[in-house]
């Protein structure tokens, strides 16, 4: 964490990291024993971790979700399962590297993991479009929730995505009907579907590949209809109202929980998933093994039928 | 051809032109055309000289796909919640209901099609930019239910500029509500169609729009996911003229058909029938 990219109100915890980072190069280097000095630092570096983090605002929380540190699809993929299987393409135009999916296996159970992919560096980047999907990319994630089912193995999706892409072939080869179709077919799926967001959850885009039995939302990951700075732009004419968007909008996990949309938050390391990876990976993987194992007794039918109930109930209105 | 000549004829023999009022002409915005307003009407507002497909209300479409009468209107109390508290919202509804109508963004209802029942809802553009949040979700899933139970083609006319943002992730779950009937619509084997006018785009072209058994598009309709505006800004560069419109998506296979709004009904209603299994209409039963 000392190095690399921080956020602004990271730099309290970013400083006392590398005030014990110094101390314990200067203790290694001039063979001195510092520990009972560095123990109360390290207590309260995790205190700091924890109170910041804590009372995050909701923009706060978008760059959170944003953050270039943050464990994207492959880091949760490589940690939760074994016998990853990365399988490519639609079949019909090309393999959009904006989506990984594959075979897996969660503890023993054969899964098809799909997640939205983000770069870790402006090459992967390119070659990643920034984790936003073409059509195509919805299309291999189809194409395998359909051998899923043929296989009777549960579905599990990781959302990170600014959003599908807005862009020329991308709209020459349908993004709104890949996206309605991946809608209308996941509705439709005998097998079950957990989708996990773990970071950026960007309008629809992110449900493209998030219509499922059980939605679980990573304590800092954001889901909304639009960007924040999108959503001030058009309302105000100024991007720079996205704090003011961001509030309005309702983004953050603990909204979602309370607006009925989501099944679960899963908990992140204190100071973010970014600052353990491994830490936050184990959470998300007991959780998805508790909600599968909930699931795996249901008839195909009836869960499709309490899939469709499910979604039938989102939505306010008043009536008389 | 006749009727054309002769209302010409009469306009500039008697030379009745001082007398009629100014509001009675009426002007293409596209290519300048110049008409009497009835003209434009009696058209359904397409431009006699270009094609031109001015926008219409959706009451408009509902007159125009139902058999005189027989629509009644259904779900009229619905209004939104305003679940988020979203700023200027309610403001931004009142308003919308002055101007628009209490609709919201989709007239719904039932009625009949050269004598077969139907569900039909008709988004109205007026009202928020016909944008999709709680209410025109819950019309959607309402209308798509009821041709379930009853075994009634379902039509949708779709304009709009995609989710309600002021409803937030409310809205956007909309399309997975409205996909998740869709679905069950699909299993039941029953008839949607589905109308795509301009502009359709954002939420509602990536959901219910496009999930037609057939897809229908008025011509130069502006079609597709993200809105032109902003793939300019993510590309850098001006969009290929014709990008986008209905015409766009025939050629890439995206839609069935660009359907003149003149023949709107009879296509669907030619549709509707055969997918049913019934006579053309008017055949001797
Ligand atoms: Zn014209």
């Amino acid at each position: 964490m000392a190095n690399g990219f921080s956020l602004d109100f990271e730099k309290p915890i970013v400083d006392l990291e590398r005030q014990i980072e110094s101390l314990r190069r200067m203790a290694a280097d001039r063979e001195l024993d510092v520990e009972s000095e560095i123990t109360p630092l390290v207590a309260k570096l995790a205190d700091l971790r924890r109170e910041i983090y804590r009372g995050l605002t909701p923009l706060q929380r978008v760059q959170v979700a944003r953050h270039p540190r943050r464990p994207y699809s492959l880091d949760y993929i490589n940690r939760i399962f074994t016998d990853f299987v990365e399988l490519k393409g639609d079949r019909l135009f090309r393999d959009d590297p904006a989506i990984v999916a594959g075979w897996a296996r969660l503890d023993a159970q054969p899964i098809i993991v799909i997640g939205q992919q983000k770069g870790r560096d402006t090459k992967e980047n390119l070659q990643r479009n920034f984790g936003m999907p073409h059509p195509e990319g919805y299309r291999k994630a189809l194409r395998l929730m359909r051998m899923a089912e043929r296989f009777r193995a549960p579905v599990i999706t990781l959302i990170d995505t600014p959003g599908a892409y807005p862009g020329l072939g991308a709209e020459e080869r349908g993004q709104a009907e890949a996206i309605a179709r991946n809608l209308e077919e996941m509705a439709a799926l005998r097998t079950s579907v957990i989708a996990a967001v773990i970071g950026e959850g960007g309008s629809g885009g992110a449900l493209g590949l998030g219509l499922a039995d059980r939605v679980l939302m990573m304590e800092n990951a954001i889901y909304s209809v639009i960007s924040p700075e999108g959503c001030a732009a058009i309302l105000w004419k100024d991007a720079s109202q996205k704090e003011r968007a961001a509030e309005a909008l309702r983004l953050t996990a603990q909204d979602l929980h309370e607006l009925g949309i989501i099944d679960e938050i899963v908990p992140e390391p204190p100071g973010g998933a970014h600052t353990d990876p491994d830490g936050a990976a184990n959470t998300l993987a007991a959780c998805l093994e508790s909600h599968l194992g909930e699931l795996a007794d249901v008839e195909p039918e009836e869960r499709v039928r309490q899939r469709a109930e499910k979604y039938r109930k989102i939505g306010r209105i008043v009536e008389g | 051809m006749a009727w054309f000549r002769k209302d010409r004829r009469r306009r500039t023999a008697q030379r009745e032109k001082l007398e009629i009022p100014a509001d009675a002409w009426d002007k293409c915005e596209v290519c300048g055309h110049v008409d009497i307003s009835e003209k434009f009407e009696r058209a359904l507002q397409v431009c006699p000289g270009c094609g031109y497909h001015r926008r219409i209300p959706g009451r408009r479409y509902i007159e125009l796909l139902t058999d005189a009468g027989s629509f009644t209107e259904l779900f009229t109390d619905m209004r939104s919640a305003d679940a988020l508290q979203f700023e200027g919202y309610a403001d931004r509804l009142v308003i919308a209901e002055r101007k628009a109508g209490p609709q919201d963004a989709m007239v719904a209802g039932c009625g009949t099609l050269t004598g077969i029942e139907i569900n039909i809802g008709a988004m109205e553009f007026a009202f928020m930019g016909g944008s999709m949040g709680s209410v025109v979700g819950e019309k959607v899933a309402r209308l798509a239910d009821r041709s379930v139970q009853r075994s009634a083609p379902l039509v949708l006319v779709s304009a709009s500029g995609g989710a309600r943002m002021q409803e937030g992730v409310l809205s956007l779950m909309q399309m997975a509500k409205t996909s998740a009937v869709m679905a069950r619509l699909r299993e039941a084997g029953t008839p949607y169609v589905s109308i795509l006018t301009n502009p359709t785009t954002g939420g509602v072209s990536a959901s219910y729009a496009m999930q037609g058994d057939v897809n229908l598009a008025e011509p130069g309709a502006v079609i597709g996911f993200a809105g032109p505006r902003v793939i300019k800004q993510t590309i850098g560069q001006d969009l290929p003229k014709g990008f986008q419109t209905a015409e766009f998506l025939v050629e890439h296979g995206m839609v069935d058909a660009v359907v003149p709004r003149p023949q709107l009904r009879d296509t669907t209603a030619r549709l509707l029938r055969m997918m049913q299994g019934l006579e053309p209409a008017g055949a001797a039963t």
